[in-house]
Order: structure tokens, then sequence, then C-alpha cells
């Protein structure tokens, strides 16, 4: 009886520090999203800084967009016709792609592929950064390291993210014509024609609005799991691994959250 | 003039500094020895801000660095230079860069100006050309003196070197060491050098203090260290490991 006593306290307990230990978490996170603001428009002066992490988060992702995306087009037009059979004309397959990938695929793919390449880079870096002294170095040197390190990063995703966001909707609208036409039967027309019919700015504008805030997450989460970097080699290991974990679980709640405020509230009819 | 009063700081269980009181006269260099782990390098980080205490004060010209705001700290903080351990060069960055960076943030020099402070920088430690280099080609002893050139760019008033000699051979310590002595004649820099090392500690210090179960428990000239009777100090500088402190 003692021992099941103690069993359920040291469960309570765990329980407890666990929750807590979370609570701690999401505060810091929000603290580092506060200090970045705070340190925005100081952050934004040195642009050489952001410019450099705008290429190495958007152009160094550009072929991995391209692959990602041209596939995904093209398994949604296998999959479209598929599912179509004779039920639904063929003529609309062009438009169930265009806003199957605007509206979805195409913001949460982009987020989650750069998700996990740039996160893991930025978390590596950073978590190196820690570890050797470099950040203790810039803050010896009265630099602050959020306004020198995270707001150039979070900058260059935010930027970069909408931007991979449009190219990869153009490359999986094509990958999906490519597809179409030589393998489903569908004529160029056709497919253009349905491109057309039911293309609706707003849900470009939501797609795009999402990959805002995806890419806000990416270079969050990969600063902040950095900059807690503990101990050598295996600290930034696991470093790396919390920040790619937590930005694609980030992105897609978010995602579902997004989809509520934007089509319930914003872009409702 | 540094002046340290009843630091305390507790890291987990570990009470690792414990009441440390430490004065550090205007152009003079002390030199803080003890056993590895014993808060040599806390005690560093406590004085640029890096950490708070948990209790104490730490004068830097009659301005308590302690909970001072990030605007006021950071005035402080350039005042100082800092040698760390493994030199923190910048990976990203060349050497040029890594030096001027500080230059770049805090001053308007012109481009030239900074290329022309850097390469007299890169002279006083004897590196002459090696502006585009990366950190990661260059050497142990290399790095040290790049971290050397890099934390007196901006001419400051305070120097904190945190093992300055350690894992370098005995010939480039002593490299070290000279050059950290004629910093101290060319700009009359105040210093103080966290070492292990007794040769090092001997070369380049006025004062010697020695920190123990987290208090300092000697202070002196290198002369009253190697004549003292203490037993902590003796058994240090012995390098034994009989005595009052234990392995």
């Amino acid at each position: 009886m003692a021992d099941d006593d103690s069993l359920t306290l040291r469960t309570y307990e765990a329980a407890r520090t666990r929750v807590l230990d979370s609570i701690a978490e999401v505060g810091r996170i929000t603290l580092l999203v506060i200090d970045t603001f705070r340190h925005s428009l100081r952050g934004l002066r040195a642009f050489r800084l952001v410019v450099d992490q705008m290429h190495m988060i958007g152009v160094q992702s550009l072929m991995l967009v391209f692959i990602v995306s041209l596939f995904t087009g093209a398994v949604s037009a296998v999959q479209a016709a598929y599912q179509f059979s004779t039920v639904v004309p063929l003529k609309y397959i062009g438009s169930v792609i265009l806003r199957s990938v605007i509206i979805e695929l195409g913001p949460v793919l982009t987020a989650l592929i750069v998700g996990g390449r740039v996160g893991a880079a930025i978390a590596a870096e950073l978590g190196t950064m820690r570890v050797t002294e470099q950040v203790d170095a810039l803050e010896s040197m009265a630099i602050n390291p959020v306004r020198y390190l995270v707001v150039p990063r979070v900058v260059g995703a935010i930027v970069m993210l909408p931007l991979l966001t449009i190219l990869a909707n153009t490359i999986a609208v094509f990958g999906g014509y490519v597809v179409a036409v030589t393998s489903v039967g569908v004529s160029t027309h056709t497919y253009v024609t349905g491109l057309k019919q039911f293309f609706f700015m707003k849900d470009l504008w939501s797609g795009l609005i999402k990959a805002v805030f995806f890419g806000g997450i990416i270079g969050w989460m990969g600063c902040y799991y950095g900059f807690r970097t503990e101990g050598g080699a295996e600290g930034v290991g696991v470093a790396t691994t919390r920040a790619v974990v937590s930005s694609c679980v980030l992105v897609l709640v978010s995602d579902y959250v997004l989809a509520n405020v934007l089509f319930r509230f914003i872009f409702a009819e | 003039m540094i002046r340290i009063r009843g630091l305390k700081k507790k890291l987990g269980a570990k009470q690792v500094l414990n009441g440390v009181d430490l004065d550090v006269p205007q152009g003079r260099t002390v030199v803080v020895m003890g056993r590895s782990g014993t808060g040599k390098s806390v005690l560093l980080k406590h004085i640029m801000g890096l950490m708070q205490p948990d209790e104490g004060s730490i004068e830097v010209d009659d301005t308590d660095v302690v909970g001072l705001k990030e605007g006021p700290l950071n005035e402080v903080r350039k005042r100082f230079g800092f040698l760390f351990q493994g030199a923190a060069l910048f990976d990203s960055m060349t050497v040029g860069e890594n030096i001027g960076i500080t230059l770049r943030e805090h001053t308007r020099m012109t481009e030239s100006q900074i290329r022309e402070r850097v390469a007299e920088r890169l002279e006083w430690v004897g590196m002459t050309g090696i502006e585009d280099m990366k950190p990661a080609s260059l050497s142990g002893g290399m790095r040290k003196r790049v971290g050397l050139a890099r934390a007196i760019a901006m001419d400051p008033a305070y120097m904190l070197y945190d093992e300055p000699t350690t894992g370098l051979d005995p010939i480039m310590s002593d490299v070290i060491n000279r050059l950290i002595r004629s910093l101290q004649q060319r700009i009359g820099v105040t210093s103080i050098v966290v070492t292990h090392d007794m040769n090092s500690a001997y070369h380049v210090g006025d004062e010697l203090a020695m920190l123990h179960d987290g208090r300092v428990v000697f202070t002196g000239t290198p002369d009253e260290a190697r004549s003292t009777s203490d037993a902590f100090v003796r058994q240090f500088i012995e390098g034994s490991s009989e005595g009052p402190i234990r392995v």
C-alpha cells in the first residue's frame, strides 16, 4: 500500500515537473519572439546579414523545393484522376490540383522540407556557437545575440518562405499538368480552363499568409533550440532534432488554426 | 579599478563562488589561479555580466555591474576585452572580419580605417597578413593570438584572459605570456588572468590570487607566493597531490 502511494506520488511529481517545464519553455519562446521584435529595427540595419540568411534559407533550398513540388503536383494529378473515376468530369482536374496546391500542399510541404533543412542548419550553427562560447563572445563585445543572430534568420525565413511557396505552387501545377496531359488524357486547353475557372485570389493569399507564419516558426524554433544548447556535440545533436521536430509539429498545428481563422473569418463568404 | 565583494553563485547543487572578495588596481595584472572547476571562468563571466550572481557586488570604475540593464551594461562591456579559453572566433567570418566586428558595430570608422586597425592589431600579435584566412585553418596558438587581436581592437581599458596558455606548447605559451605583458606596457591595460599554469602566472602577474572552495584564500605578489608558508598555496604551486587541497 505504501509502495502504491509512493509510486502515485512520484508519478504526480514527474507529471507536475513536466507540465511546469513545458509552461516555462513556452514562456522562454515567447520572450525570444518579443525580443526579436524589440531588436528588429536595429537588426534590419545589418542588411548584409539578412541577405546572407535569405540566400541560405531561400536560394539553397530551391532544388529541394523544385523536386518535391514537381512530384507533389504529379501525384496530385494521378490521385485526382483515380478518385474522379466516373463520378467527376476530368475537366475539373486542373482546378482541383490548383486549389489543393495553393491552399494546402504548397505552403505546408514547403514549410516541412525547408523546416527540416533550414531549422536543422540554424539550430546546429547557433548550438555550436553556444557551446564554443561564440555567443558569449558576442555579448562580451556588447553585441546583442538576438539582434545579430536571431533577427536576420527569422526575417530571412519569413521573407523566403512565401517566395518559395509561390515557386512550389507553380512547379506543382506544372507537374500536375505534365501528368494530366501525358498519362491521364486531358488536353492542355481543358487543364488550363480548369485552372482559370476556379482560381480565387483569396486562395493564393491564404497560402502565402500561412507561409509567413511557417517561416517565423522555422526561424524561431531553430534559434531557440540553438541558443538553449548545452554540452558538446551531443547537445548540438539534441538541439537540432528538437528544432526540426518542433518546427514540423508547430507547422501542422498552426496550419489547422490558420485554416480556421482564414476560411471561417477573414475570407469567409 | 575592479572591486569584487562577497560574490556568491550556486550552479545546480554546487556552491561555485562562496563570497569572493578581490581588488584589481588600475593598470595592474592580477592572476586568479586555482584548480580546474573552482569557478575561475565563472568569476570572469560575472565581471562581464554574462552571468548574474546570487549575492555580492562587482564594481568597475565605481559602477556596480550586478543587475545593470542591457544598455548601461553594454557601455561597461565596451571598455573590456575578453580572450576566451578556446578563443571563440566566429567560424563564419574571416580573421579580418572577426577582429573588425566591434569596430563596425560600435564606431563610425570607415572601412579603410578598420582595415588599417585590423592590420595593426595583427602586427601587434605577430600575425601579419592573415586577414582573409578562416579560423578553421588556424592552429590553437594562432587562434589565441587572433582572439587577442580581436579583444584589443577597441583599445580596452580592461582585459580578461580565460586560461590564455591552456592547450599550447611551452614555446607558444611563452609567446602569449610576452604578448600579455607587452600589452600591459603598451596600452596600460588593467587585467585579470585566470590560469592554473604557474609559469604563466609568475610571468604575467603583478599580483596572484588563489581561489579555493569558492573563496580567495591568498593574495600577494609572485615573490610572496613563492615564499609563502600558506599550505594551500604551497601545495598548488608545487603541484602536489598531498596537502590540504583534497583531490
